[in-house]
């Protein structure tokens, strides 16, 4: 492993979306899509009616968040390399395809968490400021918000493997983003069946899925280096 | 490494195919360290699979081959990148990305040692060391080539591989990089250039191979042309001879005439220097107003055409 490599591959995507107007804006926009409805029934109860809240943790529902933005960035980023024909270039470089894989996925990474992590502490100050009385207790709940800060990494990683596998394998960006989102919402009804209740959280299950996130990064990792084929990202074989 | 060759690049039966479909076969050549070599085809031809194959992105499915001295293997894939460049035939560069913000990347995957001085001598090399803060977005298909090909020198690599490095450039463009590539040659840069521009091989490459899915030929232009075509004469004189026979006939270094328009005629010879004398003095002695005895020239061109050609009839038979 060459950190030097690495790094050029983060610095070089982070430089491109930065630069990215679309990207930028689906940054910005998707993960405050998830703050408006928490916030619209958070803002609307009483302080009487917080009760109502006990039984759930909204706050789970932004994880969410991390789940659905980078998978969207994930996926374009060796299809769309591919399209625009700059994945050949850097193919003919000594890099290594687990460098190159770990490089894309630093990229999507490190926005992705600082986005999620930034959108939570929005969302917790409107809570703490705006909300009644009383409901502003319920909804921030230690343990909910150490899952917030632990899981968001997790449930990042995983999505940009995800994202990115695909992106290794489909020849058209569209295709990717769609399949993507598809192959994220299984870790969205996840995070919404835990903060709606549905499923009970607790410290076992919170350990146990982040064993299983832990191992899936790193097996996620292994594995979309082994798809990286060379030579069927060239030479389109199919 | 498991071992080392004296040749920038060999071959020896190398060959690659996509399940029954051929991309190329049965190439075998040598190429000297400091050679430029042209690699001539068709589209379709499998050109650009080879440089691929020889640049570790394809696997070969037959023969072995070595570059830059290394065997072509996936154990040696990074290594043998390490030695070389591609320029492939899309510049391929970030458009979001600046000039110097490119070639920084890719110093930095090539890990050179300062990048900032070599990247600051790739653009002289090139040219364009005024526009290296400039968004590569904006720049022409020529100007975006020239960054392409400055960014396959950062790595000061021992071969390297430009694929139709002129394709889709006007003639101001072309000729650019024509001389960009020439003086790479001069320097001493062993250059695998693909084209099918036959003008731009004749003119930059020391030895030329031409390609159609197999090897077709392999040699200096000039040996080329002298391989394929009969040596002749072009004789034009004012007047149609009354009697060309007697005038062509038996006279020393001479095989064979024929017509070639009024007053024109090609004269098959061994050799231009006993025949062209020859020819002269019976002109003379003939009365003949002689207007030019010069050379027939045939171009790379007639020589590509030529196996092309032969190439489909063998095909179709």
């Amino acid at each position: 492993m060459n950190r030097r490599r690495i790094r050029a591959i983060v610095r070089k995507e982070v430089r491109g979306y930065r630069r990215n107007g679309s990207i930028v804006a689906a940054m910005v926009f998707v993960p405050f899509i998830f703050i408006i409805q928490p916030l619209i029934s958070v803002f609307s109860l009483s302080s009487k009616a917080a009760m109502q809240l006990s039984h759930h943790h909204e706050l789970l529902y932004l994880l969410a968040i991390p789940a659905l933005v980078p998978v969207l960035l994930a996926s374009y980023s060796v299809v769309g390399e591919r399209q625009e024909g700059t994945l050949e270039p850097v193919l003919t470089t000594p890099i290594r395809r687990e460098e190159l894989v770990l490089g894309k996925a630093l990229a999507v990474f490190l926005p992705s968490v600082a986005v999620a992590y930034f959108v939570f502490g929005v969302f917790l100050a409107a809570v703490a400021l705006f909300a009644h009385s009383g409901v502003s207790s319920d909804i921030i709940r230690g343990p909910d918000v150490l899952v917030q800060v632990i899981f968001t990494p997790l449930i990042a990683g995983w999505s940009i493997w995800l994202g990115i596998a695909i992106s290794t394998r489909v020849n058209d960006v569209r295709v990717a983003q769609q399949l993507s989102v598809l192959a994220s919402l299984p870790t969205i009804a996840l995070t919404t069946l835990i903060s709606l209740n549905v499923i009970h959280p607790s410290a076992q299950l919170a350990i146990a899925l982040g064993v299983v996130l832990l191992i899936g990064n790193r097996l996620g990792w292994r594995l979309v280096s082994t798809l990286f084929d060379r030579e069927r990202l060239i030479a389109s074989v199919k | 490494m498991s071992g080392t060759s004296r040749a920038a690049l060999s071959a020896d039966g190398l060959g690659k195919r996509f399940g029954d479909r051929i991309a190329f076969e049965n190439l075998t050549f040598e190429i000297a360290y400091g050679e430029v070599f042209g690699f001539l085809g068709p589209n379709g031809a499998g050109k650009t699979t080879t440089v691929r194959t020889f640049g570790t992105l394809i696997a070969p499915t037959s023969g072995s081959a070595t570059v830059a001295g290394i065997p072509l293997s996936p154990e040696n894939g990074v290594e043998i990148r390490r030695q070389i460049a591609i320029m492939p035939e899309t510049p391929g560069l970030y458009s979001r990305l600046s000039v110097a913000e490119n070639l920084e990347c890719f110093a930095d995957l090539y890990e050179v040692p300062d990048p900032t001085a070599r990247i600051e001598r790739a653009l002289r090399a090139v040219n364009l060391t005024e526009r290296a803060n400039d968004p590569c977005g904006t720049l022409s298909k020529g100007l975006r080539q020239r960054v392409a090909l400055a960014r396959a020198l950062l790595s000061d690599p021992q071969v390297l591989f430009l694929d139709e490095p002129t394709a889709g450039l006007d003639p101001a463009a072309s000729r650019e990089v024509h001389e960009l590539i020439a003086t790479l040659g001069q320097s001493g840069v062993t250059i695998f250039l693909t084209t099918h521009r036959l003008e731009e091989a004749e003119r930059l490459c020391d030895r030329v191979a031409i390609l159609n899915t197999t090897l077709q030929t392999i040699g200096r232009p000039e040996e080329l042309r002298d391989r394929l075509f009969a040596k002749a004469l072009t004789v034009k004189t004012a007047a149609a001879l009354p009697d060309p026979d007697g005038v062509f006939g038996g006279l020393p270094g001479v095989e064979g005439w024929r017509p070639d328009g009024d007053g024109a005629y090609q004269v098959s010879v061994a050799d231009t220097g006993v025949a062209a004398p020859a020819i002269t003095r019976a002109l003379v002695a003939a009365g003949a107003d002689v207007l030019t005895i010069a050379e027939s020239y045939h171009s790379l061109e007639d020589v590509y055409l030529e196996l092309i050609d032969e190439d489909r009839e063998a095909a179709r038979a």
